[in-house]
């Protein structure tokens, strides 16, 4: 199914759709966008380059395996709800740093708990896409 | 591992000063607050002289377990179910909130099912548990249903609370059904006729398990149960009318069968069985008297039957048999279980000056005092008879007469296996020689817990002479008769177990089967195996239910709202509609996934055009994903084939059309209504204040509700695991089919 | 337009329950799918329609004034998409095994495993 146009255009969308989904990672909590569609567009980069590359080229790309991406992703979320039971709050309680800080904006806790959402989908979209292109 | 209980039996003894002084303790805390249930627990005479047997003998058995199973490989799954009862028996005793006392009193059942199928690779074992574990299971599930309707008739589910609304209970209009709804727990809990047999049955567990919930504790749940909502059936004549002839019935059935048991155990299963019915009669009779007798005869009676049954342990384990026949002349050799032996049995057989003699001499003033004296009189006599009997059997012929050449040279049991009766045995005899503590300290406040307001007699060794000194002599005589001439007696009973004197076990044998066959049947039914079928069934039941409550109100549905409708929705719609008939219909895979992709967009569109840009984003790239899945994965899938017959699609057809117009309906009814918005307002007013974002859908996902999402996450990781698992773990048994277990 | 979305919400399911009850197992996943589009317009129609008021609060503003799309339907909705994916790619990963295990796409002979008694 690769043919030259596509490997050719993933090559150069591939980096454009990895910092688009940061970027909705990011703005997620003031406008459209978040963990979950973050996500799904990182792992469509992915796709993409599974579909123009093959999976072994594409979980080179990867670098970390992607079950190992679920569980990390798991864990910031829940991590990121635990902070707040030092502070004497009830478990996931949102807490916000004063200051914002350049080009990521203001970081709380639930900054960090969508970026655990954002990684448990990456991972989950890749394991299973991973495990049905391998078969 | 007998220091936890031995501790525990110390901290209750520390409260018997103070409720014999008439103090009752409640703690409580609270649980399942929605349901208005509290973790209440209270303390009094009658909860702290359970709480100290279930303590005390608990210690003794842990004591002699450590030895009985010393090479058995799984001595901590005994020892840990083993606790787990110890704590939910004295949850039971100490529960002072309805809806607490079931809980633990289930988890007897089951900790109980768990011990006497302890040896789980015997198919009789097994067997035994499920019996004794259906049999009390039902029965809570009665109490469960009693004690919600009791509560409810006494306005609280706290007992300490309602023992004193007997009043408002007795003429609540369900009151009989509150009554023996409850009797049904109690009888199970302790074997009372009809439901005595799977006690001789559980004698399959381990003997320190039978010592410890088959005669000293567990059996006795019922009984205090009766005791403990006695107040609130006080001088009413339905209480009497039913215990008395149950408690008969159970302690006749009992007696009768002990003496035809040559296996000790069972026949010491049948003399509790006896001696439980004798304590339900007493209950029944009522009066201080009577209850007095009974709280004594509890007492002796777990004391004296540990020890006997422990002491069978023994000559299980030294002699290698519990056949009463291949037992004797063994006192030579263990010396000191024949004096634990002797001890427990001559207590239990009513000799002076032992506590058992204390509390039979109660029994018959109690029964003579009754109403139609003699004929529970006579009944508790024929019991004693078989008592002494009995006590013969476990607790002098093994020991006395000829030596019977056993398998194994039998010699004296160690240390941690005698300390054990020997203490319940000397026990025994101290508290029958200081009758005045135990009544002061343990016997008094429990009656006075069970009917209030009743300063108890003390409790005396010498009446002077009396009818009652008459009866104990002779039932002595006639016991003694009775063991000298067993084996005639026991030929001549015989034929109540040749004729199934059992037959309400029968009757439980029936109706497991018919069980076993309604769900076999209905499995056949349901459970075609078929997902066409299931899905049938699930769709028309929600058709009718759905529909007919659709019906059932009077529904605006204002079809001339669909004016608003814009130029370019419409055209999205109809491409919406047609590519799912494309969908339905298309001859060719591709073309189905395709426009399958084509729903999906169009469905994003619906999103981004009525203000759901979050939606409109991920349901753009899920569909790019799910294209990409179903492209990997449809080429390697077979060719659409039709199977069905013209007629089956033609149903099919009709039900799926007659589901979505349901769905239709719904919809229109639903938004025809004015809907509610304290929860939008919430969400609106304090997204930015509470939550510092400005993306609600955001913050409601990672927020407000992160927990969920928290869930939702996992969810999805469980799927892809699955996946992974699914298509990677194949050369593992790919032929091999998963053992079945039936 | 809540009247027309809910007509085409009844023709989704009907699709997706008809392709459901079909033999064909590829059958199954696009009535799988389509079931879980019905789902979502369904939410989506029961927090009523509102055109071009995203639940985003403007920049300067402390509170979401009316009008604004319900939120709540939204994030339900949102986290059912994502799981409706992994669902399918469940339903898929498994008949694609069971496929493979017993050389049939016809539900009705696929039996061997769970067969009664």
């Amino acid at each position: 199914m690769s043919t030259l146009i596509l490997s050719t255009a993933t090559r150069y969308l591939m980096p454009l759709l990895l910092l688009l989904s940061v970027h909705l990672l990011l703005r997620g909590h003031n406008e459209p966008g978040g963990g979950f569609v973050g996500g799904l567009v990182a792992s469509a980069a992915f796709a993409l380059y599974t579909i123009a590359h093959g999976v072994d080229q594409a979980k080179r790309m990867l670098r970390v395996d992607s079950k190992t991406l679920i569980g990390m992703g798991l864990f910031l979320a829940l991590a990121s709800g635990t902070f707040s039971l030092f502070a004497g709050d009830p478990f996931m309680t949102g807490l916000w740093m004063k200051e914002k800080l350049p080009t990521i904006g203001k970081v709380g806790t639930p900054v960090l708990f969508d970026a655990g959402v954002y990684c448990v989908v990456v991972g989950v979209t890749l394991t299973i896409l991973f495990a049905l292109a391998e078969d | 591992m007998a220091s936890l209980p031995a501790l525990l039996t110390l901290y209750f003894a520390q409260y018997v000063p103070r409720t014999a002084a008439g103090e009752c303790f409640i703690f409580k805390t609270p649980w399942a607050s929605a349901a208005e249930v509290s973790l209440s627990f209270s303390l009094d005479g009658l909860s702290v002289l359970f709480a100290l047997l279930i303590s005390g003998i608990g210690t003794l058995v842990c004591i002699y377990s450590g030895d009985y199973l010393k090479d058995h490989p799984q001595r901590g799954r005994f020892f840990c179910t083993l606790f787990l009862f110890m704590g939910s028996m004295l949850g039971v005793v100490l529960a002072d909130h309805g809806i607490v006392l079931f809980v633990f009193w289930e988890l007897t059942s089951i900790s109980s099912y768990l011990l006497i199928g302890f040896d789980h690779r015997r198919e009789a074992a097994r067997s035994a548990a499920l019996q004794a574990l259906l049999v009390t299971g039902a029965g809570g599930l009665a109490l469960l249903a009693g004690l919600i309707l009791l509560g409810q008739a006494g306005g609280s589910m706290e007992l300490s609370t309602l023992v004193h609304r007997g009043e408002a209970v007795r003429s609540h209009p369900l009151h009989l059904a509150i009554f023996l709804l409850i009797l049904v727990g109690a009888f199970t809990k302790s074997a009372q006729f009809p439901f005595h047999f799977w006690l001789p049955n559980a004698m399959e567990a381990p003997t320190p398990v039978s010592t410890y919930l088959h005669s000293a504790t567990m059996v006795k749940a019922g009984i205090y149960l009766l005791a403990r909502l006695a107040p609130i059936w006080e001088g009413a004549s339905i209480w009497s009318q039913v215990l008395i002839p149950v408690g008969g019935l159970t302690l006749l059935t009992g007696a009768a069968l002990a003496l035809v048991q040559t296996d000790l155990k069972r026949l010491l299963a049948y003399t509790t069985v006896s001696a439980l019915g004798i304590m339900t009669l007493l209950l029944g009779i009522g009066s201080v008297s009577a209850l007095q007798a009974a709280t004594a005869f509890l007492l002796a009676h777990a004391l004296y039957k540990g020890a006997l049954f422990l002491v069978v342990g023994i000559l299980d384990h030294e002699a290698g048999t519990r056949e009463v026949t291949e037992l004797g002349g063994l006192g030579g050799a263990m010396p000191v279980t024949a004096l634990a032996a002797a001890l427990a049995a001559l207590s239990s057989a009513g000799f002076p000056p032992f506590l058992g003699f204390l509390a039979k001499e109660g029994m018959y003033s109690a029964t003579l005092q009754a109403p139609g004296a003699w004929l529970p009189t006579g009944m508790v006599l024929l019991a004693s008879v078989s008592f002494v009997a009995a006590a013969g059997l476990v607790g002098f012929k093994p020991f006395l007469g000829p030596k019977i050449t056993a398998s194994r040279t039998p010699h004296e049991a160690s240390f941690s296996l005698w300390i054990g009766p020997l203490t319940a045995g000397i026990l025994g005899l101290l508290l029958g020689l200081m009758p005045g503590a135990a009544s002061e300290y343990l016997i008094g406040p429990a009656l006075s817990a069970i009917h209030p307001g009743t300063v108890s007699s003390t409790l005396a060794l010498w009446h002077g002479f009396d009818i009652k000194l008459l009866l104990s002599g002779t039932v002595f005589l006639l016991g003694t008769a009775v063991y000298f001439h067993w084996p005639r007696v026991c030929r001549g009973l015989n034929f109540l177990n040749a004729s199934g004197g059992f037959a309400p076990s029968r009757w439980y044998a029936f109706g497991l089967e018919a069980l076993l066959r309604v769900s076999r049947f209905q499995t056949r039914i349901l459970q075609s195996g078929h997902l066409h079928l299931y899905l049938l069934i699930v769709i028309l039941t929600t058709i009718g239910l759905v529909g007919a409550s659709l019906l059932d109100h009077d529904v605006h549905v204002g079809l001339g709202r669909w004016k608003d409708i814009r130029p370019h929705e419409a055209i999205l719609v109809a491409v919406i509609l047609a590519a799912t008939v494309m969908v339905v219909r298309s001859p060719s895979r591709l073309t189905a996934v395709v426009a399958l992709g084509v729903v999906g967009y169009g469905v994003a569109m619906i999103f981004l055009l009525f203000s759901a840009p979050d939606l409109a984003m991920t349901q753009l790239s899920i569909e790019t994903l799910s294209v990409i899945l179903l492209v990997l994965v449809i080429f390697r899938l077979p060719r659409y084939s039709s199977y069905s017959n013209k007629l089956e699609r033609m149903r099919d057809a009709g039900v799926a059309l007659t589901a979505g117009a349901l769905m239709t309906a719904l919809i229109l009814a639903a938004t025809a209504l004015q809907r509610e918005a304290r929860l939008v307002d919430f969400f609106a007013k304090n997204t930015l204040e509470l939550a510092q974002g400005r993306n609600v859908v955001n913050v409601i996902l990672v927020d407000f509700r992160g927990v969920d999402t928290l869930g939702e996450i996992t969810v999805l990781s469980v799927a892809a695991i699955g996946v992974y698992a699914l298509l990677k773990l194949k050369d593992i048994r790919t032929n091999d089919t998963t053992p079945r277990n039936d | 337009m809540e009247v027309v979305l809910a007509f085409v919400v009844g023709g989704l399911y009907a699709a997706g329950l008809y392709l459901m009850m079909r033999r064909s197992i590829v059958k199954i996943i696009l009535g799988l799918a389509l079931l879980g589009h019905a789902a979502n317009l369904l939410l989506f129609t029961m927090g009523r329609l509102t055109r071009g008021h995203p639940p985003v609060l403007h920049e300067g503003d402390t509170q979401l004034l009316h009008p604004f799309a319900d939120p709540i339907p939204e994030a339900l909705i949102l986290t059912a998409i994502v799981i409706g994916f992994g669902i399918q790619a469940f339903a898929t990963a498994l008949i694609r095994r069971s496929h493979e295990m017993m050389q049939t796409d016809d539900l009705d002979k696929m039996r061997a495993s769970d067969s009664s008694d």
